[in-house]
């Protein structure tokens, strides 16, 4: 055997490399990031289509823009980003083995996501009634502009929503784990994960909110 | 050494994966299985079905195409049968043939690993690859029938269309959710789970192969995604996007899909590339030429193989700039792949050369992939291009790249790594025979659309003009050759299967690490993680030490 092998060999026993390590947090981490790549660029295919039509209607997004509400797009962000906090902090008081304040940070989370979804809820209602809505009656009516604004808006916010109640039922799950006891200070990564999910939705709504509601 | 093997001690064979007790009985012990070998031969069976089916249709269509007018279809079945025809075999065979089926059975042998570092997503990717598989053979018998929009389900045609697009377009979407996981999966078992001593420049160039495509599968798979999610919310609530009556741009929807679907292309070959790494230094009996080069360039042609996706619209309707430069960018491709293929010709010169049958897919590969990647730059020059736009000449080129060179390999593939996942030999005469006649079939039915284009003939056509008959039959028999040696080779690889002599551990003097378990390998793969110490094609010297811990004791 030559020299560099009794190298390798010393150091992987010393390291017990033999046994088989049943959990890899910095894999399962590894393995998130690459999953929120992926998410980003299923967005980013919206994100294009929006430059093209911004660029091709400039008049009609505007004229559409106004339409939406910026106080409840407003809020909303505040909601997110407040959740995005609070499922931050219950991964810190996770690791530093308080559960019980853990387990209210992401109660608060879920609540926070769950408002975030009535507002939207809300804010597409009015436009329904009002028929801006596919082949609405007022839609119908408007430019070409228009209905390529509110044909991304529905899309995009959509597809975002879709987005938090997935991040919900993950922190939900993570909730039942933390509760059962299954995580715990030292085994945390699936909570770290879902946060890290949690904060993507964040993320894409923190560009949805000034491409839909503050350009005008 | 002459053989090229290198004398190891026989430990007492452990239980193959087959025979090893799980938790599980019966058809569960499959179904519910997470190892990853299972999973690959799992993947395998559902492919050749998916595979024999698509090509059955490929048949069909070349009986309809013996006559110039009617011959055995209407218009509008020959619509739904090339269209399904191309569904099956680029989302279910093409795309993910070689990493789901021997990615997952030979990635972790070959980087030392007791499995992949996420074995129930691997799992769930082959429930996934099922039901897409089903949805797109059910879109055939619900609402409205087949989708005839071609594989591409160009916009506007296909939100107008009343075949059943939607179902067909949602079948392609879970199976990029599928191929999605597996990258992921591959990614992080490439960095994380590689035996110690094993550096990136000792993996063997199929996992560098696979690394490349993963990232591909990564990064341009969520596109296509979000692009036939569009087509569906388009055709349920007309949200206009791609509706040019409603100032939607069908233009975009082209961007949007070839972004995804060029990159796929590389999705296709590198995997297979990759094996072709494999094959030649283990009959050539000597170290792969240029290893560094062939690793890089993998990455090379993923990266350029992202940003060339317009040269399929350079008849679109897109400016003069954006063709010059994808243009450009295409021709660029050309350089990665031309110095795979010095490399692998390098590789055979002056080697010693053992003629096997896995030998002799590969060079058909060479060959039939080399006239697919000149053809192709025919294509990506631009005055050239709007000549053979949408004719006979774009089938052929991309029925001798994508079927020639990742077909071509998936079977020499089968050849290669048959004793390592089965134990058992296959008569490797009836596969010479069988690969040479598939190889002068193919020549003759893709060769003959390329003269066929090139005098005018339309692509997706069911009916032409009386001119062209004889080239039509000429293509026509030529199916009926390569079809029949399709048929003679996997009845042989069936035959070995039942009937096959019992296969040593490494038939072919290979050098990677999966020749140095048992066939078929135990279920923990070695009994040892391996320790590694030189490249992957070492022959004259051991690099491995199979038993670390005993041996230091």
């Amino acid at each position: 055997m030559n020299q560099e092998a009794e190298a390798v060999l010393g150091q992987s026993l010393s390291e017990d490399t033999h046994e088989h390590v049943h959990r890899d947090d910095i894999g399962s981490r590894m393995g998130m990031w690459l999953f929120l790549l992926t998410e980003l660029l299923l967005f980013g295919g919206m994100f294009l289509l929006y430059a093209s039509y911004r660029f091709l209607y400039p008049d009609g997004f505007r004229a559409a823009a106004i339409e939406l509400n910026t106080f409840i797009g407003a809020m909303n962000t505040i909601i997110l980003l407040t959740s995005s906090l609070s499922v931050a902090l219950s991964i810190a008081a996770l690791q530093k083995g308080q559960k019980k304040l853990c387990i209210y940070l992401l109660y608060f989370t879920l609540l926070s996501g769950l408002v975030f979804l009535i507002n939207k809820y809300f804010e597409w209602g009015t436009k329904f009634q009002h028929g801006i809505y596919p082949k609405g009656p007022a839609l119908e009516n408007m430019s070409q502009g228009q209905i390529m604004y509110f044909g991304l808006y529905y899309v995009m916010t959509g597809l975002h929503g879709l987005h938090v109640i997935a991040g919900m039922v993950f922190i939900s799950i993570v909730l039942a784990l933390v509760i059962k006891n299954k995580l715990t200070s030292t085994n945390y990564t699936k909570l770290e994960n879902s946060g890290l999910y949690w904060h993507l939705v964040d993320i894409i709504w923190i560009f949805l909110f000034p491409l839909f509601y503050l350009i005008h | 050494m002459a053989n090229g093997t290198i004398a190891i001690p026989i430990e007492e064979a452990a239980v193959d994966f087959y025979h090893a007790e799980g938790k599980r009985k019966g058809i569960l012990a499959w179904l519910l299985t997470t190892d990853h070998k299972r999973i690959g031969l799992m993947y395998l069976a559902a492919m050749m079905l998916f595979f024999l089916t698509a090509m059955t249709l490929g048949v069909l269509m070349r009986l309809e195409m013996l006559t110039p007018n009617n011959t055995i279809m209407s218009a509008t079945t020959y619509n739904s049968i090339f269209t399904l025809h191309g569904v099956i075999m680029i989302f279910l065979f093409i795309i993910p043939g070689i990493p789901a089926v021997f990615g997952n059975f030979f990635l972790p042998l070959q980087i030392g690993a007791k499995d992949v570092a996420f074995p129930r997503i691997n799992l769930m990717s082959w429930y996934l690859y099922i039901t897409g598989g089903l949805l797109a053979i059910i879109s055939l018998f619900t609402f409205g029938g087949a989708a005839d929009t071609g594989w591409t389900f160009y916009v506007p045609y296909s939100i107008r269309t009343t075949s059943n697009v939607s179902f067909t377009v949602f079948a392609a979407f879970v199976l990029g959710f599928s191929s999605i996981l597996t990258g992921v999966n591959f990614i992080t078992t490439i960095h994380r789970l590689r035996a110690p001593g094993m550096t990136f420049f000792r993996m063997p160039l199929f996992v560098w192969g696979l690394y490349a495509t993963a990232w591909i599968q990564i990064l341009a798979t969520p596109v296509i995604g979000i692009t036939l999610l569009l087509i569906i919310l388009e055709r349920t609530f007309g949200i206009g996007i791609f509706d040019p009556t409603l100032g939607g741009d069908p233009l975009l929807y082209q961007h949007l899909f070839w972004i995804y679907s060029h990159p796929a292309v590389y999705i296709m070959i590198l995997p297979a590339m990759g094996v072709v790494s494999e094959i030649l230094p283990t009959f050539a009996r000597k170290d792969v030429f240029g290893y560094k080069q062939i690793a890089l360039s993998s990455l090379a042609i993923a990266m350029i193989g992202y940003l060339v996706w317009g040269h399929h619209m350079f008849s679109s309707g897109i400016s003069d700039t954006s063709r010059v430069v994808f243009s450009l960018l295409t021709f660029l491709v050309a350089i990665p792949s031309g110095v795979k293929v010095f490399n692998w010709v390098a590789t055979l010169y002056k080697g010693s050369i053992e003629f096997r049958a896995p030998l002799l897919f590969v060079l058909a590969f060479i060959f039939i992939f080399s006239i697919g990647g000149l053809t192709g730059l025919v294509q990506g020059a631009l005055s050239t291009d709007i000549h053979l736009t949408d004719t006979y000449f774009i089938v052929g080129h991309f029925h001798y790249v994508m079927f020639g060179g990742m077909g071509t390999i998936f079977f020499g593939s089968l050849h290669y790594w048959f004793p390592k996942m089965f134990g058992k030999m296959y008569n490797e005469k009836v596969a010479i025979i069988a690969c040479t006649t598939f190889v002068i079939g193919f020549n003759i039915m893709y060769f003959t659309m390329f003269i066929l284009g090139y005098e005018g003939m339309p692509r997706r056509y069911y009916s032409y003009l009386p001119q062209f008959q004889t080239l039509h039959r000429i293509v026509t028999v030529g199916s009926w050759i390569m079809v029949s040696g399709i048929i003679l080779m996997l009845s042989n690889l069936v035959r070995g299967l039942i009937k096959g002599e019992k296969a040593p551990d490494n038939p072919w003097g290979g050098t990677t690490l999966e020749w140095r378990t048992s066939s078929p390998p135990p279920v923990e793969n070695f009994e040892e993680i391996p320790l590694v110490t030189g490249g992957p094609y070492v022959h004259d010297r051991e690099t491995y030490v199979m038993h670390p811990d005993k041996e230091a004791r």
